[in-house]
């Protein structure tokens, strides 16, 4: 035990050290990384890409002999598949044809009508060849390979290519190998091209096999500069004669000599054709992909709390496969070379090594305490699970190596490669990924550093005065709002309309996928128009077979290409030249003509010395040796696939080319022209030889680069399009009126860009003349009190003011508001004095005599004595000031005036009680507003008809809260009382009306006072002492009463009796917000920053949760989650039966508290001069909405959810009602 | 009554239809077993599929046949017994008490599948020297799976049981004549089948622990919630 801790000790220690180091250099241990990685790679290079090409081995034609079956010991140099005879053996006889000498009479037909017009009489004459010697009589018949049927999808090629008979292609094909047909032809390319598929082909054509070259190639074209028409004969053998061959090499020599050739003769090359890979293990092979692209995935979305997860998945996956790279590197380094299929083991290899241990390195690095330096995290979390490393290493290669000892040679393999794989992964992982990590982390703790900064240094910042001063701007926004989340399952912002089209597109990757499908359609047509390809797959099953081909003549053209090369025994065939001169047996020569070689001996000899300067020059190179290695290496597999014969892993063996030089005289030419052939454009070059295509070739160029030049302007034109549409167009210059962000200067209804205004714009209440205090809504009616005492009833649908209440002894607060807008004068007289204004509050008579004193003085309005039987005159000394600015001292500016809001307000809450208070807590039921004031005095108003109803004076202290339910009101008192009222309605009708059915549980019954009736308001019960300390949250639902105090603890009260249920204990800070609705649920919370959640039946705790840096500000619960506010800018949600925290939103500083639920998944939260709508399922910022143009002095304090789904904030001293008219649907 | 906060009590309090539908118990249990039967078929189909393909022409394969070259019975049967497995598992895990905690993820779940189909690719391309070293070398992989993915014993034994059970009913089947193994090694089969089995059982009794897991979470959310 004892060695197991000091190794795992050391282990730790090793790691921590390997840590700090990565952590302190990442530069150069990832360039050492890269280079390693790269110098183990570099192997690779030398390794065959893996892929269908086939391979070729040359052999020697002198000495070939059928190779046996039997695998021979030491034959080394031999590859493994050359075993047995070859599927076939392909003869080509490379035709070279020209007219010479070109005269200007020739049209450019003549190019190639005649020497196309040639191959039948040499078709003739090889058909005809017979070599008879010793043996016997051999003939091409007997020794080419017979075909049968061609698929039956082919029925298009059935004139073209043979059927039943030897495997005989050449461009005779094109007609049926009859010179009939060719001479009576008005049209030789159109034939040859009405073969040709349509659109774009990656196998060989039917044009490629019948030639034999490629097309650029052959010269058949009325273009073409050279006049000089290439072509094969392929023929197709079945069984190998060496006699037969070289006899018809000789005769077709002797006929047609090529005088300046010198094309060795002596290598055969056997070229072997890989395993196709066939649909059906491509299944398997997609799907093993598919799970590892499925593992790659849920790894990775595990990677968390990190700043960049994508660039940390990225590393981890370039992790993995640089070790599977460098693990075949190195493997290849020391000899072992590959044999297993690298793209069938890859994935496994992949899942074995596993993306495990990078993620548990993040995740141990990630929760590491966020204060520690950065390297001391990195060091800490590697040594944390160095442990579990090591061990998960030690197992995986223990078994690693039991599998080793399978001695199953493919295991062996597969097992060796893991192993390198899993050391060289664990050396990435120790190197490359925790300086990655690192790197990461670093960036992250700046972006954090920079994001909270703020947040932690202006903890509480100073309430935003209502009255902030102006001038000075705010700054502005770093940014928007910042959420962290900690489920990857909630994420993306919600943004503009127009960035969210872009970050549809780019999330889904449409136009990706759109390339994606695009390619597989396109895969999918080549796929079903290739010769080969389905369609003729799925012709064959659908038509029945066809009876036979025609014509008996046909034949295997072309050859393939090749990707890598063998080099055989005799690999070069310039070392081996030497060997034999190449017209070595004329031997059998004469008897091999049976019958007919009339067209042939025609004009062989004579032409040739007769070449006179215009002559085309008919050359030989080395390019014709192995001509058919400029096929493409699809071409003779494509030529036998249309036998139903397969060459995959078998081979074929192309012997050496007869060449054929032919020569035509312009005489020929002209007498085998079609009568139609002349009818073609003459090329107006017709008499400059080489000049013609030099002026051909600049026109098609031309043509190509107008084309070019229109697509790219079209290009160019489109991208701007789009960059018009999908950008501002203001974009880059200093456009304020568009810009989006500056919002300050927006006005309300205009936000820049276009989804808001459509959506949501607020509605300004104006009219009160302070700030607002207090406010309330039953749904239907809204009221509001500020500063000033001044209530104000407003219709909540249609924000007009239905009523306004002044306080009692409004003159008082008229003056103040009077001497507030006229600033001039209280600064000049009396702002000097605070004390004095403190007096002004004070309730005593000669204190307000004092306070009207001065407007008196100054302006010697006449001021009658205000008291209660003139409320309505606020307005009017509003506009008396206001109209005569000129007449005063405008010598103070603005911010005066604040501070002395500011002093009034504080004012207020000093002097707690005086016997006409301010309005401190408010609600509105029915029509009845409760008011309580700073006086303990609570008033029952009208809210329609602005009445006093009644008005209930038993307690002293100052109302801090209200609740009304039904027709109890509950009023929390300043030194911690708490009284219930009873509200009688006493009818003089004697009927009591609701507004609504009674038994709803959503829509309280409000019951509906007219003004007829007679309300009187009784004390039922007060509770002395409730609590030790001031009362500071007062909530009611369900029946219950619910208090929360300064002095830590909650109280639940029985509305009916009065009773006290439970005394909640388990805070360590005053309680600052509590939250209970119909379903019991008590949430409350506290300046500790705790919340707790309360089960109101039992009076026990169900969680407990600390959320919050200070105060808890505002709780809201959806039914399945808790919001909370806190001071410290943070927005929580919370699972509300697990307590867990879901997720939160940083805001910004400053931000207010105010929070509300509109429906079950859209969260409002209140900022600065704004308020902000958020899904509540996934965090997104769905929209931010702007009260007023100059709104960033000014927080919104406090958000009431109208059942209307709209919301009223308080704005300074306006009320503002936003609706959300997409939430109406949800709610309905 | 009345909330003081008016609005934030006014929506309905039960969730959405979609939500409702799936915490429904029944309907999840349809849910997981037709998901596990699809992944059952789907394996089934590919699996075999590595069994016949060989010696392809170059000519395009007869897709369609040759995914269903077998008996149209077998995917199905394939299906049903990963439903029924898949299901099983978590039902036993729930019934012993003892919930299962290795590596529940998804991640952990893809390594296994993957796994699973390697040793298949395994005992169909790789070339064994005999039956006994086929048979050994399959049932340490197999061993190997349920060490690294499960580690608990009712895993093992259920697989063991379903493996046996299956390998018997297969070996009736033949007997009956329903069908025929290709080879005619009668070792051959019996040795590499049962393996196969038991990781199969392995693999789907992870895919249906795992999907069974969203479920719990589901579940309690809810009675929390009521």
């Amino acid at each position: 035990m004892t060695v197991r801790e000091r190794l795992r000790e050391k282990i730790s220690t090793a790691f921590y050290r390997h840590g700090l180091l990565c952590a302190s250099y990442p530069v150069p241990i990832i360039l050492f990384t890269s280079a390693s990685i790269l110098a183990c790679c570099y192997p690779l290079l030398r390794l065959p890409l893996p892929g269908t090409g086939p391979v070729e081995f040359t052999t020697r034609v002198r000495d070939y002999t059928v190779p046996s079956h039997e695998p021979q010991g030491d034959l080394g140099e031999r590859p493994d598949w050359y075993r047995g005879p070859p599927v076939a053996y392909i003869q080509q006889v490379l035709v070279k044809a020209a007219v010479s000498p070109w005269d200007s009479t020739l049209v450019p037909v003549d190019v190639f009508r005649s020497p196309l017009g040639r191959v039948f009489s040499l078709l003739e004459e090889i058909r005809n060849h017979v070599h008879n010697d010793g043996s016997g009589v051999r003939s091409l018949e007997a020794l080419c390979l017979q075909v049968t049927d061609l698929l039956p999808g082919l029925r298009r090629m059935q004139t073209v290519l043979p059927e039943h008979g030897c495997l005989l292609v050449s461009p005779g094909n094109y007609w049926q190998n009859q010179r009939e047909l060719f001479d009576s032809d008005p049209d030789l390319l159109k034939t040859v091209h009405q073969h040709e598929p349509k659109g774009l082909h990656t196998s060989a054509t039917l044009r490629d096999l019948l030639f034999g070259v490629p097309v650029k190639h052959t010269g058949v074209s009325l273009y073409s500069r050279k006049r000089v028409v290439t072509y094969t004969i392929t023929m197709v053998l079945g069984s190998y004669d060496a006699r037969f061959l070289s006899s018809l090499r000789a005769r077709l020599r002797q006929l047609h000599p090529s005088v300046n050739c010198s094309l060795r003769e002596d290598h055969m090359v056997h070229v072997h054709f890989k395993e196709e890979i066939g649909m059906a293990e491509l299944i398997p092979l997609v799907t093993t992909y598919i799970i590892l692209f499925a593992y790659i995935y849920f790894s990775t979305r595990k990677i968390d709390m990190v700043k960049s997860k994508w660039g940390l998945a990225l590393a981890a996956v370039v992790t993995v496969l640089s070790s599977l790279l460098m693990s075949v590197g190195l493997c290849t380094l020391f000899g072992l070379t590959p044999t297993l299929n690298g793209g069938e083991i890859f994935p496994y290899l992949v899942v074995v090594i596993g993306l495990e241990n990078v993620l548990v390195l993040t995740k141990s690095v990630v929760s590491t305490p966020v204060d520690l330096e950065v390297k001391l995290r990195i060091a800490q979390g590697l040594s944390n699970e160095s442990w579990s490393i090591m061990k998960n290493m030690a197992t995986e290669l223990c078994i690693i190596l039991i599998g080793y000892f399978t001695l199953v040679p493919a295991i062996q393999e597969f097992c060796l490669f893991a192993v390198v794989g899993l050391v060289s992964d664990f050396f990435l992982q120790m190197f490359f990924f925790t300086t990655v990590l690192s790197i990461d982390i670093r960036r992250m703790e700046l972006a954090d550093l920079n994001r909270r900064l703020p947040a932690e240094a202006g903890m509480p910042p100073p309430k935003p005065g209502p009255l902030r001063p102006r001038e000075a701007p705010p700054p502005p926004r770093p940014s928007p709002y910042t959420i962290t989340l900690q489920t990857p399952a909630f994420r993306n912002l919600r943004l503009p309309k127009r960035l969210r089209v872009v970050y549809f597109l780019a999330r889904t990757r449409l136009a990706q996928r759109f390339i994606m499908v695009g390619t597989v359609i396109w895969i999918g047509i080549l796929a079903y128009t290739d010769p080969a390809g389905l369609r003729t797959y799925l012709a064959a099953q659908v038509s029945e077979q066809s009876p036979l081909g025609e014509s008996g003549a046909g034949g295997l053209p072309p050859h393939l290409g090749v990707a890598s090369v063998f080099p055989g025994p005799g690999g070069d065939p310039a070392s081996t030249l030497s060997v034999l001169p190449a017209p070595a047996e004329p031997t059998p020569l004469p008897e091999n003509q049976s019958q007919g070689h009339h067209g042939a001996p025609r004009e062989g000899v004579p032409h040739q010395a007769q070449a006179p300067p215009l002559v085309p020059q008919i050359s030989w190179g080395a390019e014709d040796e192995e001509g058919w290695r400029r096929l493409s290496f699809r071409h003779w597999p494509s030529l036998f696939s249309y036998y139903n014969i397969t060459l995959a892993k078998r081979y074929i063996s192309i012997l050496p080319v007869i060449p054929v030089t032919l020569h035509l005289s312009p005489r020929e030419a002209i007498e085998t022209r079609h009568p139609q052939d002349t009818r073609h454009p003459p090329p107006f070059i017709g008499m400059y030889g080489e000049g013609s295509k030099q002026v051909i070739n600049p026109l098609s160029l031309s043509r190509v680069a107008a084309l070019g030049l229109a697509a790219g302007v079209l290009l160019v034109l489109l991208l701007f399009c789009l960059y018009r549409v999908l950008c501002p167009r203001n974009y880059g210059q200093n456009g304020v009126a568009h810009g989006r962000r500056r919002r300050g200067d927006l006005p309300c209804d205009d936000y820049g860009y276009s989804p808001p205004i459509s959506e949501i714009s607020p509605l300004l209440l104006r009219g009160h003349s302070m700030d607002i205090e207090c406010l309330a809504s039953d749904g239907m009616l809204l009221a509001s009190c500020c500063l000033a005492g001044q209530i104000r009833v407003w219709d909540a649908q249609t924000g007009d003011c239905l009523t306004v209440i002044p306080k009692h002894g409004s003159c008082l607060y008229s003056c103040i508001i009077g001497g507030w807008e006229q600033r001039d004068g209280w600064d000049t007289v009396g702002v000097a004095e605070p004390e004095n204004l403190g007096g002004g509050t004070e309730p005593g008579g000669g204190v307000f005599d004092e306070d009207e004193g001065y407007p008196l003085r100054r302006r010697t309005t006449p001021r009658p004595a205000l008291f209660e039987d003139q409320p309505d005159l606020t307005p009017l000394i509003d506009t008396n000031f206001d109209s005569q600015p000129s007449s005063h001292l405008l010598l103070t500016p603005p911010r005066d005036g604040f501070d002395f809001g500011g002093l009034v307000e504080r004012a207020y809450l000093e002097h707690e009680p005086p016997s006409l208070g301010a309005v401190w807590a408010m609600e509105l039921r029915g029509n009845l507003i409760a008011a309580g004031r700073s006086s303990g005095k609570l008033e029952l108003w009208d809210a329609v008809e602005g009445s006093l109803r009644c008005s209930n004076e038993d307690g002293v202290s100052g109302i801090t809260a209200l609740a009304f339910l039904n027709n109890r009101i509950v009023a929390a008192r300043l030194d911690g009382s708490l009284d219930f009222f009873t509200v009688d309605i006493n009818k003089p009708l004697g009927l009591l009306q609701y507004r609504g059915p009674p038994g709803r549980s959503n829509m309280p019954p409000s019951p509906c006072y007219s003004s007829e009736d007679v309300i009187s308001c009784q004390l039922t019960r007060s509770v002395q002492c409730a609590h030790q300390k001031p009362i500071t949250v007062l909530r009611a639902a369900a029946g219950r009463v619910v208090t929360g105090s300064q002095d830590h603890t909650v109280r639940v009260y029985r509305l009916e009796d009065s009773c006290c249920l439970f005394t909640l204990q388990g805070h360590s800070g005053g309680i600052t917000a509590i939250y209970i609705d119909q379903t019991m649920v008590l949430a409350s919370g506290g300046q500790d920053g705790a919340i707790c959640l309360w089960d109101v039946l039992t009076g026990s705790r169900v969680s407990h949760v600390y959320g919050h840096r200070g105060d808890v500000t505002s709780l809201v619960c959806t039914t399945s989650c808790v919001i909370s506010s806190g001071l410290d800018d943070l927005i929580c949600i919370w699972d509300r039966s697990t307590g867990i925290k879901l997720y939160s939103i940083q805001q910004e500083v400053g931000c207010g508290a105010s929070l509300g639920v509109i429906s079950e998944s859209l969260l409002v939260t209140g900022g600065q001069g704004c308020v902000s709508f958020w899904d509540l399922n996934f965090g997104d910022l769905l929209q931010t909405v702007y009260l007023g143009q100059s709104s960033d002095g000014q927080g919104v304090r406090q958000l009431v959810v109208l059942n209307n789904a709209a919301i009223v904030c308080d704005f300074g001293s306006e009320l503002s009602l936003v609706y959300v008219p997409s939430v109406l649907e949800k709610l309905d | 009554q009345s909330t003081v906060r008016s609005g934030s009590g006014q929506t309905d309090p039960s969730r959405g239809p979609y939500i409702a539908v799936i915490t429904n118990r029944s309907t999840t249990l349809v849910i997981r077993g037709f998901m596990l039967f699809s992944i059952g078929v789907f394996l089934a189909l590919v699996l075999n599929l590595l069994q016949v393909q060989r010696n392809v022409t170059l000519f395009p394969p007869d897709v369609i046949s040759s995914i269903f070259s077998s008996a149209w019975w077998v995917p199905p049967c394939c299906g049903t017994a990963s439903a029924i497995i898949g299901l099983l598992y978590p039902c036993i895990d729930c019934r012993l008490g003892e919930p299962h905690k290795f590596k529940r993820e998804w991640s952990s779940v893809m390594r296994c599948v993957a796994v699973f189909v390697g040793i298949n690719h395994a005992s169909a391309k790789v070339d064994f020297a005999n039956n006994v070293q086929l048979s050994l070398t399959l049932a340490a992989l197999s061993i190997g799976l349920w060490w690294t993915f499960d580690r608990s014993r009712s895993g093992f034994g259920l697989g063991v049981v379903i493996a046996l059970l299956a390998t018997l009913s297969t070996q009736l089947l033949v007997y009956n004549g329903v069908f025929q193994y290709t080879s005619p090694d009668f070792l051959y089969i019996r040795s590499w089948l049962p393996c196969i089995f038991f990781a199969g059982v392995i693999t789907m009794g992870n895919i249906g622990r795992q999907l069974a897991l969203y479920e719990c979470k589901l579940m309690s959310e809810k009675t929390h919630q009521d």
